[in-house]
């Protein structure tokens, strides 16, 4: 693979001031230059390709995206993290990698290396930006496009996991990526949710949205799920409970484990530390590492 | 499926609809047309509709998941406990609409006004090529819109796409034009009357929905935005990003609110701190940003049981750290809309 800098050093501007569209190009006005000839084949060497989605907001995506790939990695596997999440780019935080550039090769994009093995690859628009403040303010279009560009221009290589980390919601993001997914094999899905009704009402939307699109749902999981204190051991259910098996038994999915408020598990992902490998004792690891073999032992048969 | 084609030289462009890359787009028409050049009607329009609304505010965060519904909910509630002050709640959240369910009025649904809003519909018309702005023909808004809020008490009302979803399980998959007509039509078409409050609960992050909220009300004198927020980084660093959104579109910033920010054990007593301040919370953060901190509000189990059975937490456990934190904030509101005129800033679009 050529190296060389890449794509943020040549942004082109596709759009021009006028009344209208001055709405529509704050922030990052341009997308980055797409490759002359992109790799038809960049998602070729993938196995299984998961989303992570959710109806609501804060639910724990990024965090499940991030202990996910993770886990996969401890178990000996090469992982890809997509985070199409244009607005909100949490991952490149989570694992420590803000700020690191985007390389160019001959087949595209080179993703983002988050440790020395290199065995788990990421790609996010927090790469693309100038500034860790500056704001994607973007409408559909412009975020459909450079999706697009995430699938097919970044040279994935081998994988064995390629996990997609979504915003929330049933829009522009999750349309783009499904269909621009699609053509690469069976798109699974982890949907996630905290207990609470308020969030088990947006997350059942997101199963039609699994449903109308042909996502196939490998199962869900509840976060945020009690939180022990520290000082005297009591449970108490901070986001109420139950919602997240409920959902799964009404819905006829899988249910994957609940996963416990834990401030280590919170400060590991503020720091970008490997959660998995340095905290097997707090509160969150068990049902953490029980998800991940779950996937393991569920996705591959059921995205065959 | 529509795409933006590469090189699109910008609806606002001279060059619109005539360039060479426009060929197949199917916006040509519409851009060549010059449609795409002027602004849009329904500012002035909406504007003329703003007139009797006394005080606009945006509850805004770039991060999902941080209390605005809560925090949306509670203040209309606790600026309705006033009989004489009238409120309302728009939900613009068109994915994800949690504030019917907040507000106890799940179940009031379009339906009973003899229309279906039916998934299928929804799906279908989000795979057809559309302009700009799109609404489904099939909906009779005019009559669904006619009917007014859905009213939780005499003084307090609500509108959300919610109540157009027949089944729990409905699932607006929508693009962003067509989310950007619903908010058109949400603040031009519905019969808002005399209010004093109008507050705007918006989807996380800095896209369709805020432009819209923020284009369509530019000419109707938006009080400010009101950003929420939790302790951690991970939360802040989206919620500068709003920030920074708020100062590029000129909505002046009433302040923040820090949610979650302190768990107190109902057993011991003692204090943890589930979602770390790493990098010094929103207090570190206005400080370095300039920006007024209206509040903390601590993490109160009681809460998230009120919001699932739709009452209002402020009357459910009126003397609880969390409400009084809420309290505080809302008067904090009350007083910068009291005390701020907005002047009449020329913005962009008239």
């Amino acid at each position: 693979m050529s190296g060389g800098r890449a794509a943020p050093a040549q942004h082109t501007s596709t759009c021009e001031d006028g009344p209208v569209s001055h709405w529509d190009q704050l922030g990052p006005c341009s997308l980055p230059v797409p490759v002359a000839h992109p790799e038809p084949g960049n998602l070729a060497g993938v196995r299984h390709i998961l989303l992570v989605l959710s109806g609501k907001g804060g639910v724990g995506k990024s965090t499940i995206s991030t202990e996910l790939a993770l886990a996969l990695r401890h178990a000996g596997k090469k992982v890809g993290i997509l985070d199409v999440d244009l607005c909100g780019p949490s991952i490149p935080r989570m694992l420590r990698a803000q700020g690191r550039a985007v390389h160019q090769c001959d087949s595209g994009w080179v993703p983002v290396f988050v440790d020395q093995e290199q065995s788990i690859s990421l790609m996010s628009v927090g790469f693309l930006l100038e500034s860790p403040d500056e704001a994607v303010v973007w409408r559909g279009p412009k975020k459909n496009a450079l999706i697009k560009q995430f699938v097919s221009d970044v040279a994935w290589g081998q994988l064995d996991y390629l996990v997609v980390d979504t915003p929330p919601g049933t829009s522009d993001e999750h349309m783009a990526a499904v269909e621009a997914l699609r053509p690469y094999g069976p798109l699974g899905a982890l949907v996630v949710t905290t207990p609470q009704a308020v969030s088990v009402g947006d997350v059942r939307r997101e199963l039609t949205f699994c449903r109308k699109t042909g996502l196939q749902v490998v199962g869900i999981v509840e976060n945020m799920s009690g939180f022990v204190c520290p000082h005297c051991t009591e449970c108490t259910n901070v986001f109420s409970r139950g919602g997240g098996a409920e959902l799964a038994r009404l819905t006829g999915v899988p249910f994957l484990g609940s996963v416990p408020l834990d401030p280590e598990l919170t400060r590991s992902l503020e720091e970008g530390r490997d959660f998995i490998r340095d905290f097997p004792q707090s509160p969150a690891f068990p049902a953490l590492s029980s998800i991940a073999q779950k996937v393991l032992s569920e996705a591959p048969a059921r995205l065959s | 499926m529509e795409e933006v084609p590469q090189g699109c030289p910008g609806t606002g462009s001279a060059q619109a609809g005539r360039g060479a890359s426009c060929q197949g787009c199917p916006n040509q028409r519409l851009c060549a047309s010059g449609a795409g050049a002027a602004p849009d009607p329904a500012i002035e329009e909406i504007k003329e509709k703003m007139k009797t609304v006394k005080h606009k505010i945006l509850v805004l965060s770039g991060k999902g998941g941080v209390g605005k519904s809560t925090f949306s909910a509670h203040l209309a509630h606790g600026l309705a406990e006033d009989e004489n002050t009238q409120v309302a709640l728009l939900d613009i959240d068109i994915c994800g609409p949690s504030i019917p369910k907040i507000m106890g009025l799940e179940g009031e649904q379009a339906c009973a006004l003899g229309h279906v809003f039916r998934t299928d519909t929804v799906w279908a018309c989000s795979t057809v090529l559309s302009p700009p702005v799109y609404l489904s023909a099939s909906i009779d808004w005019a009559t669904l819109l006619d009917s007014g809020t859905q009213f939780v008490e005499d003084n307090l009302g609500v509108m959300s796409v919610g109540f157009l979803l027949s089944s729990p399980d409905d699932a607006v998959i929508w693009r962003g034009p067509k989310k950007n007509g619903m908010i058109k039509q949400f603040l031009r078409d519905v019969d808002w009357g005399e209010l004093d409050y109008l507050i705007v609960d918006t989807p996380p992050g800095t896209s369709d929905e805020h432009l819209s909220a923020v284009q369509y009300l530019s000419a109707a004198r938006l009080d400010g935005a009101v950003i929420i927020t939790t302790p951690q980084e991970v939360s802040l660093q989206d919620v500068r990003k709003e920030i920074n959104f708020c100062h590029k579109v000129k909505v002046p910033i009433i302040g923040v609110v820090e949610n979650m920010s302190v768990f107190v054990c109902p057993k011991c007593k003692k204090e943890s701190q589930i979602f770390p301040p790493t990098t010094g919370g929103a207090e570190v953060m206005c400080q370095d940003l300039k920006i007024p901190l209206l509040g903390k509000v601590p993490l109160d189990p009681h809460i998230g049981k009120s919001c699932d059975k739709g009452q209002s937490f402020l009357t459910d456990a009126p003397a609880s750290a969390a409400a009084l934190a809420y309290r505080s904030i809302i008067q904090r509101i009350q007083e910068f809309c009291g005390h701020h005129q907005p002047k009449e800033e020329h913005l962009v679009g008239s």
